[in-house]
């Protein structure tokens, strides 16, 4: 198999609300100039392009179309996309370098989800038959899974409150970050619910936002790149996607993306948690130990770009190799309602 | 800078969906006030019935009636409905597994107050009145241990409409914003790529050249010359001209991109490539941000553009 690394990495401020368009140009213009020009190459160096994005959060048809005036494609190329998180957009572009007939890939990803009721929009990915005609909301769904793990012991209102004060720390050295702050858990279990038991900290915030990362294989990632963050493991999973058949307080598919990618040892995981009992939850599918520094960025809870925020879990457990402050990371992202479907990068460091 | 033009936008589309023999048995006994499971795999009765098994994914097919009353296994509580949710007062939402089934299905429950909800709270379905066959056929949830009210007959059901309304906020980009503004004056504003000099009309957010910013503004006059063109003979909804006329690409002087627009004044024979129209505009009480401020283009009676002019421009 060729060797893979994630080498460039570069995402836009977590904002609640951007003036721009729902077609993402204006948050991915910046940002392309920003990783290929920090890689030191240009548009015509990228072999394959993909991206991650719905048209239902964008309020209109083919927006990633509209999204590739960003790239300036010309001459004409080679690209795709996926209606996910863009980490699923790296996940198509790894296996296309694995193929061998590209040696770079740019992918990207970007929503705005200020522009429609986040909530609401979040019913389109469900059931169309029986469970979108009901218009559930995302918070309250993630309520039901968020009691039902409380009694059953495996967590509680105040570990939820430690989970969001933790994330607000952690994201005051997260200059990109939406919300950030030394938050006390009981100050925020003083607040009320919005869907008991989940009170608003418990929820990842609306953001607009975008993030990218290039990828390269073999000698490319070596020029490029100092200490490239090679992946070692990249797998994805789903669960069924009736939500009132399966364990709630689990997660068979975390559990076996985690298993297959091979997870155990990582000193660093950015987890794609947009509520506090998930990223809880995850750690326990994931067998993440105390001894793991989880979300060092201050994860979603601090800024949740939808269908970037995955992506970007991705490129910032990679900056902890490039940096060379980790060995082993791990960056997963999550798709679907309630942890459905889940997918983990684990990436290394080499000598 | 102030903010960039933006409007509401509304999305709706009535989705029409084909059931097949599972979701067609379940949601036609839903309008006789019956529920069915379907026996999975491993024994177990899923409700809502499920085409195939979730872990085995084998094709699934003994259908098990079920109650309509059934214990709360799970739920959240909504403080503040939001719009097409089963109730417009506060509620819980809870999967809820009915009598003689194994798993849970998701709905509201009407309780008034989140103490009255519990996990293990025993709940009937209220079912509607007027009944489609649709989840919604199910009203919500009470709280309860009576039975609901009892099956009736009722003919089935293939098809099911599950409207979809979202509301958006379209915002135009920076540079389309210029772009619309002018239009209310009756100005017609491109944006030239730094780079490559192309000149945009209508602009775009980035030059799809070159992918950067279109920052020089430029304004061009209301005439040009038609690219391309079609005659339209076909009648279709929502038609505002009777056919026959001509749909043509106009690309204004100074413009490297022509756009759609409608050509009167002229026969559709006489039209052809190259001829000069000019814009007529709608009378200046009617302009607002947008291109309809043009009502129509007409030959402006300049000798046709040579070729070469604008074959970069097909």
């Amino acid at each position: 198999m060729r060797d893979i690394a994630v080498v460039g990495f570069a995402q836009t401020p977590c904002v609640r609300e951007t003036d721009g368009t729902t077609n993402g140009v204006e948050m991915l213009v910046p940002i392309f100039h920003e990783v290929l020009g920090g890689l030191g190459i240009t548009k015509t160096d990228i072999g394959f392009w993909c991206s991650g994005s719905s048209d239902y959060l964008a309020g209109r048809a083919f927006s990633f179309v509209s999204a590739v005036d960003a790239i300036g494609a010309f001459p004409p190329i080679t690209e795709s996309h996926v209606e996910m998180d863009a980490a699923w957009a790296l996940y198509e572009a790894w296996v296309k370098l694995l193929c061998g007939e590209i040696d770079t890939a740019l992918v990207y990803g970007f929503g705005k989800s200020s522009a429609g009721q986040l909530r609401r929009v979040m019913a389109m990915q469900l059931d169309p038959y029986l469970v979108t005609p009901l218009w559930p909301d995302s918070l309250g769904l993630a309520g039901i899974q968020a009691r039902m793990g409380i009694e059953n012991g495996l967590w509680d209102e105040r570990a939820m409150a430690s989970v969001a004060a933790q994330s607000r720390s952690a994201a005051l050295s997260n200059p990109l970050a939406q919300l950030s702050g030394e938050v006390d858990a009981d100050e925020l279990l003083a607040l009320p619910y919005v869907a008991d038991p989940l009170r608003r900290h418990d929820c990842a915030p609306i953001t607009d936002g975008a993030a990218t990362i290039v990828l390269a294989a073999g000698d490319k990632a070596r020029e490029l790149c100092e200490r490239p963050a090679w992946i070692t493991g990249f797998e994805h999973r789903t669960d069924s996607p009736s939500f009132g058949t399966r364990d709630l307080t689990t997660s068979p598919s975390a559990v076996a993306a985690g298993k297959a990618a091979g997870a155990g040892g990582v000193q660093v995981a950015e987890l794609h948690a947009p509520f506090t009992h998930q990223e809880i939850l995850l750690r326990q599918a994931l067998g993440l130990g105390d001894e793991v520094t989880v979300n060092p960025s201050g994860g979603v809870l601090a800024g949740n770009p939808m269908f970037a925020a995955g992506l970007a879990r991705i490129g910032e457990a990679a900056r902890r190799i490039h940096d060379g402050t980790a060995q082993k990371v791990l960056g997963h992202a999550t798709s679907g309602p309630l942890l459905q479907q889940n997918l983990v990068c684990v990436m290394e460091g080499r000598e | 800078m102030t903010r960039p033009l933006s409007a509401p936008l509304d999305v709706g589309f009535d989705y029409t969906r084909s059931l097949g023999p599972t979701l067609g048995r379940f949601l036609s006994d839903l309008r006789r006030r019956r529920v069915t499971g379907i026996r999975g795999s491993d024994g177990r009765v899923h409700v809502p019935p499920l085409e195939y098994d979730p872990v085995t994914a084998e094709r699934l097919h003994e259908f098990v009636d079920v109650t309509a009353t059934g214990v709360v296994r799970g739920w959240s509580w909504i403080p503040e409905p939001l719009e097409g949710q089963p109730l417009d007062r506060p509620f819980a939402w809870a999967l809820i597994q009915l009598d003689g089934a194994d798993t849970s299905l998701l709905h509201a429950v009407d309780a008034g107050s989140p103490d009255r909800m519990a996990t293990g709270t025993r709940v009937r379905a209220r079912w509607r009145n007027e009944r489609v066959g649709a989840i919604t056929d199910i009203e919500c949830f009470e709280i309860s241990d009576e039975p609901a009210d009892p099956p009736t007959e009722a003919d089935d059901v293939t098809m099911v409409t599950t409207p979809v309304n979202l509301h958006y906020t379209h915002s135009a980009s920076p540079t389309e914003d210029p772009f619309l503004r002018g239009l209310m004056e009756g100005r017609l504003i491109a944006q030239r790529c730094p780079v490559c000099e192309k000149v945009y009309f209508p602009p775009r957010p980035a030059c799809p050249v070159d992918g950067v910013p279109t920052t020089d503004q430029i304004e061009l006059s209301d005439h040009g010359t038609i690219t391309t063109y079609c005659v339209v003979n076909v009648p279709f909804l929502g038609q505002r001209i009777p056919p026959p006329y001509v749909s043509a690409y106009v690309l204004l002087d100074g413009a490297d991109i022509p756009f759609l627009h409608l050509l009167l004044g002229v026969a559709p024979e006489d039209v052809r490539m190259g001829m000069r129209v000019e814009a007529v505009w709608k009378p200046r009480e009617e302009w607002g941000p947008t291109m309809q401020n043009i009502d129509h283009f007409k030959p402006s009676g300049e000798p046709d553009a040579p070729f070469d002019s604008y074959s970069q421009h097909l």
